[in-house]
């Protein structure tokens, strides 16, 4: 007989008790689980971006927008290799409920800087050479039930009227980091459009894509855009694609400090659940300690029963809690797809899991496990029966 | 009696609890001597420190002074892991209430003791076993103490106790749970385990009849030790 029988057999003695217990830590890796993932879509775009890549904006406000021609002055200075621009389009598809993504780009120059947009070769000859083509990701096509050679209709809000594309492509990403739920169409299909109808608005850009030839010397080369345009009508600020992505995402830290302090209060409720199981099992068996030391267990014995029992108890619910975890976070994926695109359960994610169902498993038999070495034998002996 | 040494060695022995600002001696100047291959009877009434003197002994409690020899070790000087390590190979516990781990098997409860020694399983499989033939229980080895009667609980018990081949055995009330059937099984089991394994009982009792299967009678009275022992040789 090995103490992990005796750990297993004590573990399941009350098997109600035992279970609900289970349950718990399963349900509560399974919700920690769950936020630190959307706390990594948060972060998504951040992942998905490339050191090699850098992003030119209006130094007051992504919202102003930079002249077309800046391309050129942009393309002359040292250390760049290829320039992209883009304007957020902001269309609406039926419903304001149907929000997705959806932006105008210099289709060749982006789809070359943009390499994880994987496209089929035919689809991608298609979208180049039709001015009013666009593709689309994946799940947007899923989600919504497009094919190559449909028409779709955006409302613009940004720049009014209807706006009728024709979907000639469906991208996928390299990787899992790859938000495969946007619609990408042609600029010059937006910007000619604009020059009939606001001229004012026309030759202006959102924001520029710049490739470096270096990525060791992309903070020098942001360095010399920016003071290429200084003292310009409209000053640039440019940084790294990473940078550019955080900005973003410091607008909304709160919520995510607020998403990742609650993750470890699961974790904090679920262990004094666990703590309280514990102490509860000890309390009832500390005769059977007794026993044990009398029979000469020492303290470290009856350590390992106590620890044993408890991480015995939250591993298995770890186990189940991950288990749930995967197709609980494709739902949520599918439900939420709109604001999280990304949505995967990161190896990170199932790490910091095991981490924490481990640390309440040994947090918990802290106490009991002192009380239980500390109690005379003959105190413990007396409370037999 | 005579030619026999003794086992343990007993030397004014005190021991007091502390009840709060209050002091309660418990045994009083104890001095002691039993010898090998002896059956002890302590009997007196409650509170008059048979339990104390037999957990002394057993190596489970501490002295306020004085000195218990068992063998040849001084235990009163041992450090608790020490003693820990000296119960685990020279003491074998009998209780009144069994004090069987429910979730184990009578072979599970039994080889308890042996899992703290460099035995291989084979090794400890045969001491069980025999252990379990001893006390006439190798038809229950796979029973758990619930499955059992109280005297078949006992005898597993005793089985456990005897398993590592103990310099001494502990009784406290060992039929004190027991019916008077069972009770008599047990007494002559014990009996058996000195005649025939050699083996050396201290017994705390108080029922005149489980005593009268002793050697030897002694009475505690408010800590202080009867000074004439009864003897049954």
């Amino acid at each position: 007989m090995h103490i992990l029988k005796i750990i297993t057999k004590n573990a399941f003695r009350h098997k109600l008790r035992t279970f609900l217990t289970i349950l718990g830590v399963a349900i509560a890796i399974l919700a920690f689980g769950l936020l630190r993932t959307v706390i990594s879509a948060w972060y998504a775009g951040v992942e998905a971006s490339s050191a090699s890549r850098l992003v030119t904006r209006n130094s007051i406000s992504l919202i102003f927008p930079l002249p077309l021609s800046y391309r050129d002055k942009i393309r002359q200075i040292d250390g760049v290799k290829l320039v992209s621009f883009g304007n957020w389009f902001g269309g609406i598809y039926i419903d304001e409920k149907n929000f997705f993504a959806n932006y105008a780009v210099e289709p060749k120059s982006y789809l070359e800087l943009y390499p994880e947009i994987v496209i089929p070769q035919d689809q991608k000859k298609a979208f180049l050479q039709d001015r009013k083509a666009a593709v689309a990701g994946r799940i947007l096509i899923e989600k919504y039930g497009w094919k190559i050679g449909d028409i779709i209709t955006l409302k613009g809000t940004i720049f009014p009227g209807n706006w009728d594309f024709v979907i000639h492509g469906i991208y996928t990403g390299r990787d899992k980091t790859v938000d495969e739920s946007a619609f990408v169409f042609h600029w010059d299909y937006l910007n000619e459009t604009l020059k009939k109808t606001a001229p004012m608005r026309a030759d202006q850009v959102g924001w520029y894509m710049i490739g470096v030839t270096n990525p060791n010397l992309a903070a020098d080369v942001a360095v010399k855009i920016d003071n290429a345009f200084k003292n310009s009508l409209a000053e640039t600020l440019t940084e790294t694609e990473k940078a550019f992505q955080l900005s973003f995402i410091s607008m909304t830290e709160a919520i995510v400090i607020a998403i990742k302090i609650v993750s470890f209060l699961v974790i904090f409720i679920i262990m004094a659940v666990v703590a309280n199981t514990m102490a509860m099992t000890a309390r009832e068996r500390i005769g059977e300690y007794a026993i044990f030391k009398t029979l000469g267990f020492g303290g470290w014995h009856i350590a390992r029963l106590i620890f044993g029992e408890s991480l015995l108890i939250t591993i298995i619910g770890c186990a189940f809690g991950i288990a749930l975890t995967f197709p609980a976070a494709d739902i949520f994926s599918s439900a939420l797809s709109t604001y999280f695109p990304i949505f995967n359960v990161a190896t990170k994610t199932l790490y910091m899991d095991i981490a924490a169902s481990i640390l309440v498993g040994l947090v918990a038999a802290v106490f009991p496990t002192w009380r239980a070495i500390k109690i005379r034998i003959a105190d413990g002996l007396r409370r037999v029966g | 009696m005579e030619g026999k040494a003794p086992i343990v060695e007993i030397e004014h022995l005190f021991k007091s609890y502390h009840r709060g600002d209050q002091i309660l001696p418990v045994l009083n100047d104890i001095t002691l001597n039993i010898d090998e291959t002896e059956f002890l009877a302590l009997m007196g009434p409650s509170g008059s420190g048979k339990t104390t003197l037999l957990n002394l002994i057993a190596g489970i409690d501490r002295a306020d002074s004085g000195t218990i020899r068992v063998g040849s070790v001084d235990i009163t000087s041992l450090s608790e892991t020490e003693l820990a390590q000296w119960r685990a190979t020279n003491v074998g516990f009998i209780f009144q209430f069994y004090n069987l781990i429910p979730v184990l098997s009578a072979f599970e409860n039994v080889e308890l003791p042996l899992l703290l020694t460099d035995l291989s399983k084979r090794d400890r499989r045969e001491h069980v076993e025999m252990a379990l033939r001893i006390v006439n229980l190798s038809d229950r080895m796979d029973h758990y103490p619930g499955q059992l009667s109280g005297g078949q609980q006992q005898r597993v018990a005793i089985a456990r106790a005897i398993v590592t081949d103990p310099t001494i055995l502990v009784a406290d009330e060992p039929t004190g749970d027991l019916d008077r059937v069972s009770a008599i099984e047990i007494l002559g089991l014990m009996e058996r385990l000195v005649h025939e394994l050699g083996k050396t009982i201290i017994m705390v009792t108080h029922d005149p009849r489980a005593a009268k299967k002793a050697h030897i009678i002694m009475h505690l009275d408010k800590g202080v030790l009867n000074a004439h022992p009864q003897n049954y040789y």
